[in-house]
């Protein structure tokens, strides 16, 4: 049973990663998500796996013995909500940047560091940016 | 005997404001009252725990009254107190900067709210003992950061974002493998317990799950190689917040290699220590050549952050108490002097009407008490005596002399003097040369806050730089209380 969980673990995070390592904005954070499920994975195998009985010590004992180690599972409950928060807002901020760039190609993000410049210096700022600061 | 509520008081008292500040978006008077007495109590929170932590040694609290390996539990010691204290009053620099004309965004109605969210994830980062607990306040650090990043809307804004959302998410999933992984090998998570289960460990597998952990958070301190989210998006927040991030977030990450490497899990492997060393110095020389490029005065900073993060590195590379001392002090130093250098340039945006050195100038003669303002950080930074860079320097150095380590000194003064190529740079364009265009019409606004901000923190540089003996027997203390 460990093992196939962590080959399922192993397939998990490389797929993950391969997305992640996309050129594509959206197939970037669908890989982060997957990643984050295969972290997840992890971090429940880390208090044993196998008994179903429920994390409940018997009277007249005082060591839970049979069971699964129940910190890890609040620990991935709290990890799962954090990273779908996490996912919401990405998405949003792709389908912004696709919007707006028309475009899904991580190459056309040069906004905030524009290429070009006279010589080996870098561009000069155009007068709207100059005027604004940081300003919308 | 302090009162319990004060150790939760600077997670408390932002979460609070926060909370208070969001409920308050439709009145911008009233929101700003609010967030301003939020961060004054704050930084009465912050003293308050100083003295205590300076009384006692450090102040515990175990949440639900778990007894001690069990439950999470926050541990706040020399270390911890004084990045509470400096959290606290960079928080009221840049709140007090927001009032300005100087580049302060949009003001959307959430912006406070967020800046107090960051502040809340940042001390209690300082604050907890429970390595879990740690990576849940990276999370709220990280997740208020992006609201900040992307809160202006603008495409430069929203691409700055996407690069420092994916990097940091890479981090933050290894920060929480690394953690399930050192949970499952000795069955704890408090800060006391893994120190003593550490013991135990085989070498090779304490090793691979300490350089795990250290590489996460040294993606998110900034560090070689893994530091292109830094540069890529900071110069595109509003300055205040810029400078609130760039003197805390990263040093954060700092923070928590020192408290892993050098008091839960010591002795540390010699490997990892090796390796962190020269990751210090390739951080360095990397971040300077940046910022060597660049004729943004915020571009130029943003890189400098990431060369400044190589010499407290190094610090804590070099692996002893000195070292340790010298991380905590040159730490405090760093975070004071960078906010700073950004908010002067905010300044210098307000009066030249460029953050483009090509297209400023003529400072010194129309304003040269900025010109003394800038020169004091900028000074500082490079390590000139007898500003506080230069002792932050002189106690790494001193001991990386002691060590035998010549070619990580002889690279640290090298970068020294790049520093000091790139603050001549600033001082040349912007504040030397007459203005490109005198015909500029000169610019009206208030400017008040941003110079009563400028001016405290470079009296806080003064003040450690002319009596360093007051911080430097405190890192001493602090350093001596750490696990060794």
């Amino acid at each position: 049973m460990t093992w196939a969980l962590a080959m399922c673990i192993w397939l998990t995070l490389s797929a993950g990663l391969y997305l992640t390592l996309s050129r594509d904005l959206l197939r970037c954070v669908l890989g982060l998500a997957i990643m984050g499920s295969g972290a997840n994975l992890l971090l429940f195998l880390s208090g044993r796996i196998g008994l179903a009985q429920p994390p409940v010590i018997p009277a007249g004992e005082t060591v839970l013995a049979q069971a699964a180690n129940p910190l890890p599972q609040a620990l991935v409950l709290t990890a799962i909500v954090i990273g779908f928060a996490l996912l919401c807002f990405s998405l949003v901020l792709v389908l912004r940047l696709i919007e707006g760039k028309r475009s899904d190609d991580v190459l056309d993000l040069r906004d905030a560091e524009p290429l070009g410049g006279e010589g080996v210096k870098p561009p000069l700022p155009t007068a709207q940016a100059d005027a604004r600061g940081s300003q919308a | 005997m302090s009162h319990p509520a004060l150790i939760i008081a600077p997670v408390l008292i932002p979460l609070s404001t926060a909370m208070l500040t969001a409920a308050a978006h439709g009145r911008p008077r009233l929101q700003t009252a609010l967030s301003m007495a939020g961060v004054l109590a704050f930084l009465a929170a912050a003293l308050a725990l100083l003295a205590g932590v300076q009384e006692h040694g450090s102040l515990a609290m175990q949440f639900g009254n778990w007894e001690k390996p069990f439950g999470i539990a926050f541990l706040i010691d020399r270390t911890g107190a004084a990045l509470v204290l400096i959290t606290a009053l960079m928080g009221s620099a840049s709140l007090l900067f927001l009032l300005s004309d100087a580049d302060p965004g949009n003001r959307h109605p959430l912006t406070l709210p967020l800046v107090h969210g960051v502040l809340a994830g940042v001390s209690g980062a300082f604050c907890t003992a429970d390595l879990f607990n740690l990576y849940v306040w990276f999370e709220v650090m990280l997740i208020c950061a992006l609201g900040l990043f992307a809160i202006g809307r603008r495409m430069d804004q929203l691409d700055g974002t996407y690069k420092y959302m994916v990097l940091n998410l890479v981090g933050t999933l290894l920060l929480l493998m690394s953690v399930g992984l050192i949970y499952s090998a000795t069955g704890h998570l408090y800060f006391g317990a893994l120190s003593q289960a550490y013991a135990s460990l085989p070498p090779a597998l304490s090793l691979a799950l300490l350089s795990a952990l250290t590489l996460a958070f040294l993606m998110k301190a900034g560090a070689f190689p893994l530091f292109a989210w830094l540069p890529a998006s900071y110069h595109t927040l509003p300055a205040p917040v810029l400078a609130l991030f760039a003197g805390l977030l990263t040093k954060v990450g700092i923070y928590t290699v020192l408290r892993t490497l050098g008091d839960v899990f010591t002795p540390a492997p010699e490997l990892l220590m090796e390796a962190l060393g020269w990751v210090a110095v390739a951080t360095m020389i990397t971040g300077v050549l940046g910022a060597a490029y660049h004729w943004d005065i915020r571009r130029i900073l943003a890189f400098h952050i990431v060369s400044q993060i190589g010499y407290i590195l190094l610090g804590i590379a070099l692996n002893t108490e000195a070292g340790f001392a010298a991380t905590l002090f040159y730490t405090l130093h760093h975070i004071v002097v960078k906010a700073n250098l950004f908010l002067i340039g905010a300044i210098v945006w307000f009066w030249t009407g460029s953050y483009d050195l090509r297209r400023s100038g003529g400072l010194y003669a129309a304003r040269p008490l900025l010109a003394v303002l800038f020169l004091i950080p900028a000074l500082s930074l490079v390590g000139i005596p007898p500003l506080s860079g230069f002792w932050a320097k002189f106690l790494i150095l001193q001991e990386a002399i002691a060590q035998g380590r010549v070619a990580w000194t002889v690279a640290a003064l090298l970068v020294s003097v790049l520093t000091l190529y790139s603050m001549m740079k600033i001082w040349m364009e912007a504040f030397w040369r007459p203005h490109p265009d005198p015909t500029r019409a000169v610019t009206r606004g208030r400017i008040w806050p941003a110079y009563a901000a400028t001016t405290g923190l470079a009296g806080v540089t003064l003040w450690i730089g002319l009596s360093p003996q007051h911080l430097l027997a405190f890192a001493q203390a602090a350093a001596r209380s750490f696990n060794l």
